[in-house]
């Protein structure tokens, strides 16, 4: 018992992370119809952004705020000079557009930074928590925490204020919202700003656990696709639902089958849903444009 | 004149659907523009509102050239639009594809005009929580008119409002576009239901294949004989 519990508090803590990459790729897909590989860069570079200026001995808030900035700018500039330019090409061009963007943004990470594994101190302290026999690290309450006001934080964006409905908007009728006044343009930007900061948050809150280098990104936004495709892709409830079971399936693998296949989950996952139920737990009936 | 297209032309790539299409809409009239399917109507609307690229030719709003001008720089002008097959946003809720219709707007007065739209169309009242895309076809037809209005438009463009409507809405609907010229809001309104459009319009045009054929007063049009052979099936 005290096993699964302690299974549990493990796949739940890197599930909170699948489901802020899931939401970021769900953000950008509803906005544009673009699936963003580079969404894990995003995790990566608020790790590493982090990471290195808090060890450069900017203060640890600071270095966050900082962190989160940058990947912003990244994300922004991700939009306006690589998705922009192509908005009249096909979709599946624009997802290479972005497969490549992710290897251009880890080739800079190299030459940024380096290729060594950073660490990042705990937020609040290393000692664990014994709960119901198993055990709990505080940071793991940060990436609950975290997550769980950053889900509310974008649920009350899109469901509260005129400019998430906007967005919502674009995402359902491009053409009208056009006709509505709505800047198709200032929504992608926004989109993909959101999305890198999803992104950036999830890599800040794992760092302490997990360690951080310029490869970090590409297994959690691999994961956190797979959260997005099993959640039905562009449903931001399913996103949150698709990245805890991940979490938690990839958790209990580890656990009760051997660590060799964790990463492994993610991806009979992901081939599970594409055969078996191609619109996800939460997705749309029908076919979509791809 | 509150529009005037000079000499526009329009390709959907090596496609030429509008050539040289030249008209006015001054400040006040309802004016029709009356083709078959497929003759560039909704084309040339696209034009207007800013979502489809001319390949020649100008545009000026008010006086103001608005040939390069974003799509929602011209809603913020006053050029609002119902695009053909209504087009409302279905998951989201009627008074939420209300509230986007005044997107642009700051002022205090949306709600006051929420309220004029419900008291105008009173079957949105009714349903305004409900996804639109739970509407009829009438009813999704109404949003969308009450949408444009949202914004305050001093141009409306109406693209085939009465297009797979029953005969009793499409009435309706022809009554509430009567109903809006009384309160002074400019039309321009499309559409292959040419008998209805020409009674109502002050001025028609006549599109055929991209180019304007025709253009006269809407009576007179409506009693001109090759419409009548054309349009009108008489």
């Amino acid at each position: 018992m005290a096993e699964l519990l302690q299974y549990l508090f493990s796949g739940l803590t890197s599930g909170a992370i699948y489901a802020l990459a899931g939401l970021g790729f769900a953000i950008i897909y509803n906005s544009s119809h673009v699936i963003n590989f580079a969404q894990g860069e995003f995790i990566m570079i608020g790790g590493m952004a982090t990471a290195t200026l808090n060890a450069a001995g900017m203060p640890l808030p600071l270095a966050i705020m900082a962190a989160m900035a940058v990947t912003m700018l990244v994300g922004v500039m991700l939009a306006k000079f690589a998705i922009e330019p192509a908005r009249d090409a096909d979709v599946v061009t624009i997802i290479i557009i972005t497969i490549g963007a992710s290897i251009f943004l880890r080739g800079a990470a190299q030459v940024v930074w380096d290729k060594e594994f950073h660490a990042l101190a705990a937020f609040s302290g290393e000692v664990p928590i014994k709960l119901g026999g198993a055990t709990l690290m505080p940071q793991s309450l940060w990436v609950f925490g975290v997550s769980v006001v950053v889900i509310a934080a974008l649920w009350w964006f899109f469901n509260r204020t005129l400019f998430g409905k906007a967005m919502l908007a674009t995402s359902f009728n491009r053409l009208a919202a056009q006709l509505m006044g709505i800047g198709v343009k200032k929504v992608l930007l926004v989109s993909f700003a959101l999305s890198a900061l999803l992104g950036a948050v999830g890599g800040i809150v794992v760092t302490p656990i997990t360690f951080t280098n310029y490869e970090a990104g590409i297994m959690l936004g691999l994961k956190g696709f797979s959260a997005a495709v099993l959640g039905g892709l562009g449903n931001g409830m399913g996103a949150v639902v698709g990245g805890l079971i991940v979490g938690i399936a990839e958790a209990l693998a580890s656990g009760y089958l051997s660590s060799a296949y964790k990463d492994a989950i993610a991806f009979i996952i992901i081939l599970f849903v594409l055969f078996f139920m191609p619109n996800g737990l939460f997705g749309k009936k029908g076919v979509d444009r791809v | 004149m509150l529009l005037e297209v000079t000499h526009l032309a329009s390709h959907y790539g090596r496609i030429q659907a509008l050539d040289d299409i030249s008209l006015r809409v001054d400040e006040g009239e309802l004016v029709a523009l009356v083709g078959a399917n497929g003759a560039g109507k909704t084309t040339l609307l696209r034009c207007l509102s800013g979502v489809q690229p001319l390949s020649g030719g100008r545009l000026f709003f008010d006086g103001v050239d608005i040939t390069r001008m974003a799509p929602e720089k011209r809603v913020a002008l006053g050029i609002a639009q119902v695009p053909e097959g209504r087009q409302v946003f279905g998951p989201l809720s009627v008074e939420d594809n209300l509230r986007l219709g005044a997107y642009l707007r700051r002022d205090r007065q949306i709600g006051d005009d929420l309220d004029r739209m419900y008291a105008l169309f009173p079957v949105l009242f009714k349903k305004r929580e409900l996804p639109a895309g739970t509407l009829s076809g009438g009813q999704q037809q109404m949003l969308a008119i009450a949408r444009a209005l949202m914004s305050r438009p001093r141009l409306l463009l109406l693209d085939e409002p009465s297009m797979g409507l029953a005969p009793l809405l499409v009435a309706e609907i022809f009554e509430v576009i009567a109903g809006l010229r009384g309160n002074g809001v400019t039309l321009f309104l499309v559409e292959q239901n040419a008998h209805a459009a020409l009674a109502l319009a002050d001025r028609g045009y006549v599109l055929e294949t991209g180019s304007v054929v025709m253009s006269d007063h809407g009576a007179a049009l409506l009693a001109d004989d090759r419409v009548k052979a054309a349009y009108l099936g008489l």
